[in-house]
């Protein structure tokens, strides 16, 4: 059964059915960072951070890398999603909206694949 | 049809305080998006080796970069307490303008308490075993 008036699927008007898929999303991402920031900040801030071995040591570890893995993923995600939704909000040209939109993609995509890589070869190194 | 309002169109409401949290969520969401870009290059720097984790924290220990972290820091805690706010209101609480103002106020107080002390714990860890 379709909500949708009959005028507006003819002119195909109206939700294209992915709005809640990206809310949904948002607070999923939104509950898995709360434990994960809170557990990666005491972590952190738990080390010397300018020491090489203190904070390799610590990365390197299955569970510890398991879970920044984890945070890079829920984070880049959450990020992403929030990005799109201020890039829709605030940029109203066709061609600069997807642009841009296109570009914090990638960004976001190229900066995960880094994190991810570089916490991997601290784990397997 | 084209012409009609889209949300947001911030100047025909009358400004409140509680408003200027919701802009701050947004303003302090994208600023954590630039610390997680950060956060990518600094692991990368750390896999890179010794020297290349070296020089990022040489690089991460200026004033400038420490102004930075902080504000990063701030971002971080706000968009935290604020969003657990939201995550309230998705489940229907808390909607009210009395209790929304209130929330906002404890949104406020604990963002600034835990943004001074994280700011104090991430010096303390910063000069920890400083060269």
């Amino acid at each position: 059964m379709s909500l949708q008036t009959p005028l507006g699927r003819v002119l195909g008007k109206g939700s294209a059915g992915e709005g809640v898929g990206h809310w949904w999303l948002q607070r999923v991402t939104a509950i898995a960072l709360i434990p994960l920031t809170v557990w990666f900040a005491i972590g952190l801030l738990g080390h010397s951070l300018q020491s090489y071995e203190a904070m390799r040591g610590w990365l390197g570890q299955p569970w510890v890398a398991v879970f920044t893995i984890l945070l890079v993923i829920t984070l880049s995600w959450h990020s992403r999603l929030g990005v799109q939704v201020v890039i829709e909000d605030y940029v109203h040209g066709k061609v600069a909206k997807n642009t841009l939109l296109l570009l914090f993609t990638f960004v976001h995509v190229v900066a995960a694949v880094a994190a991810i890589f570089a916490v991997l070869l601290l784990a397997l190194s | 049809m084209n012409q009609r309002p889209l949300s947001p169109h911030l100047s025909v409401y009358k400004f409140t305080y509680t408003m200027s949290l919701s802009i701050l969520h947004r303003l302090t969401g994208v600023a954590a998006s630039v610390g997680f870009l950060v956060f990518a290059w600094w692991l990368m720097a750390l896999a890179s080796g010794p020297a290349a984790y070296a020089a990022a924290m040489r690089l991460l220990s200026t004033p400038v970069a420490k102004l930075l972290l902080a504000g990063f820091t701030f971002s971080i805690v706000y968009h935290f307490c604020n969003g657990i706010r939201h995550l309230v209101w998705d489940t229907g609480a808390g909607l009210e303008r009395a209790q929304a103002r209130r929330s906002g106020a404890a949104v406020i107080v604990i963002t600034l308490l835990l943004t001074a002390f994280l700011v104090w714990a991430g010096c303390a860890a910063l000069t920890r075993g400083a060269p």
